[in-house]
């Protein structure tokens, strides 16, 4: 068990998103006074008689103007048990970008919504990009449950609907949990509340420090991105040579059978090192160094895989692009791939499919791809790179599409076709 | 070191243990995860930039961005330079202790001294004396002068609302600029540090760390900090609700108060506007009780620059600020 949890958060518009994660902080006591001072402050400024826990979450000028939270705000809290990376993800405007922007790296979404309106449009999207993304675990927070007179019926239809929408996503039955809160008044987000009698689940806490995080990384194939050849060429380290990157899944030993791609050499791993020394073994998410057997022409960019479970060298895939950029994607489009520490020029050849948000299926080759659509897509590279599936190993199954021209970030990449497994196509 | 890092491998910590012993290797966890993080971010620097830097005052967040790009090119030397804008009122225990930290991992140190540019005539000294705002000019300058791509800093995003929405890779225009909205999504751990000619990034390794992650991972690695981050005497003044210490940034004035007083810093910057709080603790262990038991942010406590509006930190960053 890992003891960080990253976690992102998505909701429509009046859900009270930014009243829970107010919440959420508050009563971990990770706000603190001069805060609470400020955002009393500001409230008596803005005319309101309580403070309004939104306006510690809400950072930017514009955005405290306007009231509304335009950007994705990353928050933190701990309790004994667990650190929290909180990616808080706007709910109207961009929400594509931006929940595909937390989604990327979270373990589990809370999603929100207004007990009085139950799940909605928004809240199926929502679910399916998070799905789309392959977020492990889902919370449905239905909130306001004060206002729905801790109506246990009314909860259960909400709970029942989402876990029909979550379970033709492919969720299953123990990865999706619904609880009834309420972010004004605190009930069964940090304390269990008195006015649920017959909610036996966890608190919303409870169950972030509980959950189980991520599948076991020792049943994914070894991945390893090469990001940089350390040669130190000092008096103490004449011929040390170790190609150091972060573990993009599975474990790796001394010892180990292994493949550099894309050339397709086979080597072992002698020395598994980190400035405090050499590893039995390192897991995903570990920075190491790795020393190998033969002397090899590595570079960065580079990947070392498995010798036994390797991903396919191809100059050709099919993808699932989500579009980010308000520059429109057309066929024929010239971009750059950056997939693990490469980066390669590459051609949009063919645009198949696009995921239509409002009945959640799929248009067949559409014009073109709009800032906020996700679409199906054929790529081909000017060299050959190591992908996997996403749905295999994620983080070599992800790429960036870059614009040649001004270098902004076009579009967020997965590798194979995913829309079907959102239930669209 | 490796005992540290099995429960994380191996899966499920022994569950007979008590719960402080959970606690404690939750605790361990999560800084070998943000160790890892902040590895990997150096190291992608190393591998797409030119000429990169890292700001270093001598302060403790900056004394931990150079332990973690020790680690990342560890047995190799760290392959870039350091850089201060020095105000010319910065504490003589950390300016000692930033020069001897340069001299002892062998790299080459760059100060811009604002006196600089204040004698001739580039900047103006403030009526109220406090030169933190003034370094943004010679930040750039120095940017400009060495052409430097990219630019670590040891900014936190738990430190403030503005910074909570800044990226690890976060572009500045070619007048050094950040701007909210050409910020690029920052997706799984593939960064983008892309930028056109003139333009540089900057790059903050320590973004998901807390100020408890921050005292916890310098208790563990055995960091060593400037001392006056620990319990010690000082002659004291009060200002804006601050103990502003004596110096030549223009304290204390007539009125004010002087008291020898036990304190320390939660923040190192510009003397002039940066206050020490009372504390006897002189142990890191003894700061860490302190920094958890606290009711005020570090720079809610200690730092006057930024109480200037509510949306101080933004426009300074709008303009180039780190």
């Amino acid at each position: 068990m890992s003891s960080l949890l990253r976690l992102a958060t998505a909701g429509s518009v009046d859900d009270g998103k930014s009243t829970l994660v107010g919440r959420l902080l508050y009563d971990t006591k990770s706000v603190l006074a001069d805060q609470l001072d400020a955002v009393q402050r500001a409230s008596v400024d803005r005319g309101l008689s309580t403070p309004d826990l939104s306006l510690l979450v809400d950072g930017l000028r514009s955005e405290r103007e306007q009231g509304i939270t335009i950007d994705v705000a990353y928050r933190y809290f701990a309790t004994p048990r667990r650190s929290f990376v909180l990616a808080d993800t706007p709910g109207h405007v961009q929400y594509t970008r931006n929940t595909v922007t937390g989604a990327s790296t979270a373990q589990l979404a809370v999603l929100l919504v207004d007990a009085r309106k139950g799940v909605v449009e928004q809240t199926r999207r929502h679910a399916a990009v998070l799905a789309l993304l392959g977020v492990p675990r889902l919370v449905l927070a239905v909130n306001k449950v004060d206002l729905i007179n801790y109506d246990e019926a009314a909860f259960t239809v909400i709970a029942k609907e989402f876990a029909t929408h979550a379970a033709s996503l492919g969720y299953a039955e123990g990865s999706v949990l619904t609880i009834p809160v309420s972010a004004l008044h605190g009930d069964n987000v940090a304390t269990r509340s008195e006015n649920t009698p017959w909610y036996g689940g966890p608190t919303l806490l409870e169950h972030l420090e509980q959950v189980p995080v991520a599948p076991d990384p020792h049943d994914a194939p070894f991945r390893f991105p090469v990001q940089y050849v350390i040669r130190p060429r000092t008096a103490d380290y004449p011929d040390y040579r170790g190609y150091a990157g972060q573990i993009a899944a599975g474990t790796v030993r001394p010892g180990d059978e292994v493949v550099v791609l894309p050339q397709g050499l086979r080597t072992r791993v002698t020395r598994v090192d980190t400035a405090d020394g050499p590893r039995d073994e390192a897991g995903a998410g570990s920075s190491v160094t790795v020393l190998l057997a033969d002397d090899l022409d590595i570079a960065r960019g580079d990947l070392i895989a498995s010798a036994t479970d390797r991903p396919e060298v191809t100059d050709e895939f099919t993808a699932t692009l989500c579009w980010l950029s308000s520059s429109s994607l057309r066929p024929g489009a010239r971009v750059l791939v950056k997939h693990g520490a490469r980066t390669v020029q590459a051609l949009v050849e063919e645009l198949g499919s696009r995921f239509d948000e409002q009945t959640l299926s799929t248009v067949d080759s559409p014009e073109s791809l709009e800032l906020n659509e996700i679409g199906g897509v054929r790529i081909r590279l000017s060299e050959e790179l190591p992908v996997d599936e996403y749905s295999h190993s994620p983080r070599t199954g992800a790429f960036l599409v870059i614009d040649p021209k001004n270098g902004d970030t076009l579009a967020a990449g997965l590798v194979g076709e995913r829309l079907s497994a959102v239930g669209a196509g | 070191m490796t005992a540290l890092h099995e429960t994380r491998e191996t899966g499920e910590p022994d569950t007979v243990s008590a719960v402080s012993a959970a606690a404690t290797d939750a605790a361990r966890d999560n800084l070998a995860a943000l160790e890892s993080e902040a590895i990997h971010i150096f190291r992608e620097v190393a591998g797409e930039f030119d000429r990169p830097v890292i700001l270093f005052s001598g302060g403790k967040d900056s004394t931990l961005l150079l332990h973690l790009a020790i680690k990342a090119f560890w047995p190799a030397p760290v392959p870039f330079p350091l850089l201060h804008v020095d105000t010319g009122h910065n504490f003589d225990e950390v300016i000692s202790f930033r020069d001897r930290m340069a001299e002892r991992h062998g790299l080459r140190l760059i100060v811009a001294h604002v006196q600089d540019w204040i004698d001739d005539g580039r900047l103006t000294e403030r009526p109220d004396g406090t030169r933190n705002p003034l370094q943004t000019q010679p930040l750039l300058d120095t940017i400009a002068e060495h052409r430097f791509d990219a630019v670590f800093g040891g900014g936190r995003r738990d430190e403030e609302r503005a910074r909570a929405k800044e990226r690890i890779f976060s572009l500045r225009n070619a007048f050094g600029q950040w701007e909210p909205r050409r910020q690029r999504p920052e997706l799984w751990n593939l960064y983008n540090g892309r930028h056109r000619p003139g333009e540089h990034v900057r790059v903050f390794p320590l973004s998901n760390w807390t100020e408890s992650d921050v005292w916890n991972y310098i208790a563990r690695e055995r960091v060593e900090l400037p001392s006056i981050y620990y319990a010690h005497q000082r002659k004291v003044y009060r200002r804006d609700g601050m103990w502003l210490t004596e110096g030549p940034w223009g304290g204390p004035r007539e009125g004010e108060e002087v008291k020898e007083l036990t304190v320390r810093y939660r923040t190192v910057g510009d003397g002039s506007c940066t206050g020490a709080v009372e504390s006897t603790a002189s142990t890191v262990e003894e700061v860490i009780a302190e920094v958890q038991a606290s009711r005020l942010t570090e720079r809610g406590a200690t730092r006057a620059d930024d109480r200037l509006s509510e949306a101080a930190m933004e426009d300074r960053k709008r303009e180039g600020y780190f």
